[in-house]
């Protein structure tokens, strides 16, 4: 147990940007970044209108377009009435707010994809965004989390929010990584091992060998992924690999700011034996890849596992298990692996990221996906898409017979025209498998993106380990 | 936002664990720029699957207390889950836990939540599904009462409760300490996270 002058990062940031709480009541909070994209933002600047209330701060925002557009080459062109309104708004508030807007064409891509490339999300600080997966910014050491579209509005007005300051957990990744396993199936065993609730009021701080070792993109993947055991955010300590990835992003501090933000980041690691409220071990050794069998994440197993028999889960999982193997048409005691797949999809704020797309293409090269397999390629952002095209991955899906798409959530969610049809199972590298997520009807497995290419050769889901 | 004090209702059981917000209100009815009209797609997939699910049935027509089990409102951050349940009808949901940001989204909607514990719920859960249940809820005296007269207690965040019963909104606290705000904004402009990011 630490003693009470050891603060974990969690506590640093909480606490340095705390501007007043009256006691009983909600800290007011400041907010260093805001996120806004077109799903959850109209209706807040409907508030502001009504309140007669400007926006506090418009540097400090950051909008685009990523969940209802198309992803079709000519996206320009929405044929769905309410969601060109909805594009149409952002676009029209931005304009009269004067908030930074990356239209199409001009840097546009899922959020939590492009506020790091932007060099926008640095440690330290805190970020939102009316999305539960605003999570994915932790991976740089700054507290990051989902607000609702009534918070996006107290944001916009005041620069700040009501927060109520969460418990602190911790989780250790130990070990190291065999061929073929990635961060997605790390995350996939945390939240397979507590539960969807299981992190329900805490802020997460990952740790271990495994994290230091991972890329930016391996730890946004994980850090993303927090919301689905409940944790309100998921953070990481910035290190080297946090300020390479930084260092000339066209947001990051240039010269001497720069050794001053290096300075003032190291400072905000967790000091040695500091407390948590809660700790959890996983040990990555023996791991293998990771794929739900249910209809949440937290129903995931080893892929050289079977579909839990029913009589072997708890009381209080027994209607929801049941439930979910009735909607994804398996039977308890089967082996997971070799499940016939429809389609398979690669994208998203956990899985759209250039790393993810060059797992995918060293899988792809030389193969062809199954006949009965269609499969999309979503890029997180015109930047992922065009350092595809550089790197001339484009060609190794073509061959392959995937569709590479343009960039935003897509098949994540179904919100725009991108669904799995009805009955059809999806092996999937985003974030959800509730039911009907990624269409009405439609059966969707996560995995990794290595395994979503390896399993779309085969036709059904299989491991990639043979590909690395 | 509307005041809320005390409620006696009708209750609508919803036997389910988990309850995401992708099933109370699907993905695809997110695109309106406006708050209002959700209430009709209120999990619109489960009743259109399940002819027998409880917004199904009309004798549950003017129940405005929600029922259910564990950890209800998981996954995503949209508001329109509480917008489409308040829209509907419903001023409280009962369950054993809610997710954090349903919760905060709730609260700033008016909309009540009551949280009991895992017996209880049980019993009124499976009361609800064999003969028709009102329930008051209380929230001044933080109390959910049968007809009987069995009382049950909960315990709700008095800075909430305090907002939900006065019908308060939050922008104007945030709004009443606008001077410390900005003191606290210039001091923070002096330390090296602040000054980096400005200077972007």
């Amino acid at each position: 147990m630490g003693n009470t002058d050891t603060k974990s990062i969690f506590e640093k940031i909480w606490q340095s940007h705390v501007v007043k709480q009256i006691e009983g009541h909600p800290a007011v909070f400041v907010i260093d970044l805001m996120l806004i994209h077109e799903v959850t933002s109209a209706q807040a600047f409907k508030t502001l209108e009504e309140k007669g209330l400007p926006v506090f701060d418009s540097s400090k925002l950051l909008a685009t377009i990523d969940h209802s557009i198309p992803t079709r080459a000519n996206r320009w062109e929405i044929f769905d009435e309410a969601a060109k309104i909805q594009v149409e708004t952002l676009r029209q508030n931005c304009k009269k707010y004067n908030i930074p807007f990356r239209d199409f064409n001009q840097g546009q891509g899922i959020v939590h994809v492009i506020g790091p490339e932007l060099g926008l999300t640095q440690p330290g600080m805190t970020i939102v965004c009316g999305d539960s997966h605003t999570s994915t910014h932790g991976a740089f050491g700054a507290l990051a989390f989902g607000i609702g579209t009534s918070e996006v509005g107290h944001v916009l007005a005041t620069g700040c929010l009501l927060q109520q300051k969460p418990k602190s957990m911790k989780v250790e990744f130990r070990g190291h990584f065999r061929k073929g396993v990635f961060a997605k199936d790390a995350i996939l065993a945390l939240i397979g091992k507590i539960g969807i609730g299981g992190a329900n009021g805490h802020v997460i701080e990952y740790t271990g060998q495994a994290i230091d070792a991972m890329s930016m993109e391996e730890r946004m993947t994980v850090c993303n992924m927090s919301i689905e055991c409940g944790a309100r955010a998921g953070l990481i300590a910035p290190d080297k690999t946090t300020f390479a990835y930084l260092k000339d992003r066209p947001h990051a501090p240039k010269g001497e700011q720069w050794s001053k933000a290096i300075e003032y980041w190291q400072s905000l690691k967790s000091d040695n034996n500091c407390k948590y409220d809660r700790e959890v071990i996983i040990d990555l050794d023996k791991l293998h890849p990771v794929v739900t069998w249910g209809t949440n994440p937290g129903q995931a197993i080893q892929i050289t596992e079977s579909v839990p028999k029913l009589a072997n889960l708890p009381d209080s999982e027994q209607a929801v298990s049941k439930a979910a193997l009735a909607y994804t048409h398996l039977s308890e005691g089967t082996k997971i692996e070799g499940t016939p797949i429809d389609w398979a999809f690669v994208g998203s704020c956990t899985n759209g990221r250039i790393e993810d797309l060059r797992i995918v293409a060293k899988v792809l090269a030389g193969h062809h996906i199954h006949p009965q397999v269609t499969m999309y390629i979503v890029p997180g952002s015109e930047a992922v898409l065009e350092q595809v095209k550089q790197e001339h991955l484009d060609k190794v899906f073509a061959e392959a017979g995937a569709q590479l798409r343009m960039p935003g959530c897509s098949m994540c969610l179904g919100m725009n025209d991108d669904k799995v049809p009805e009955g059809k199972r999806c092996v999937s590298s985003s974030n959800r498998n509730f039911q009907g997520r990624q269409g009405p009807g439609s059966i969707t497995h996560l995995a990794s993106p290595a395994t979503v290419a390896a399993s779309a050769i085969a036709g059904k889901l299989t491991s990639p380990e043979q590909y690395f | 936002m509307e005041k809320f004090k005390s409620l006696t209702a009708k209750v609508m059981p919803i036997p389910l664990t988990d309850i995401d917000t992708d099933m109370i209100i699907p993905a695809q009815f997110l695109t309106s720029v406006s708050k209002e009209g959700y209430g009709e797609n209120l999990f619109r997939r489960l009743r259109d699957k399940d002819p027998q699910f409880p917004l199904n049935q009309t004798k549950y027509k003017d129940a405005a207390i929600m029922l259910t089990d564990n950890n209800f409102g998981c996954g995503s951050s949209r508001e329109h889950a509480v917008w489409a349940i308040l829209s509907a009808g419903f001023k409280v949901v009962i369950s054993k836990s809610f997710a954090d940001i349903f919760f905060s989204n709730s609260a700033k909607n008016g909309l009540v939540l009551v949280t009991l514990p895992e017996q209880i719920v049980d019993e009124l859960l499976a009361e609800a599904q064999k003969h028709e249940l009102t329930l008051t809820i209380d929230l001044e005296a933080e109390e959910v009462r049968k007809v009987n007269g069995t009382v049950y207690k909960f315990k709700y965040d008095p800075f909430r409760r305090h907002c939900i019963l006065n019908g308060l909104d939050d922008i104007d606290y945030i709004l009443s300490m606008k001077n410390e705000i900005a003191q606290f904004r210039k001091t923070q402009m002096t330390k090296p996270v602040a000054s980096t990011f400005a200077n972007n």
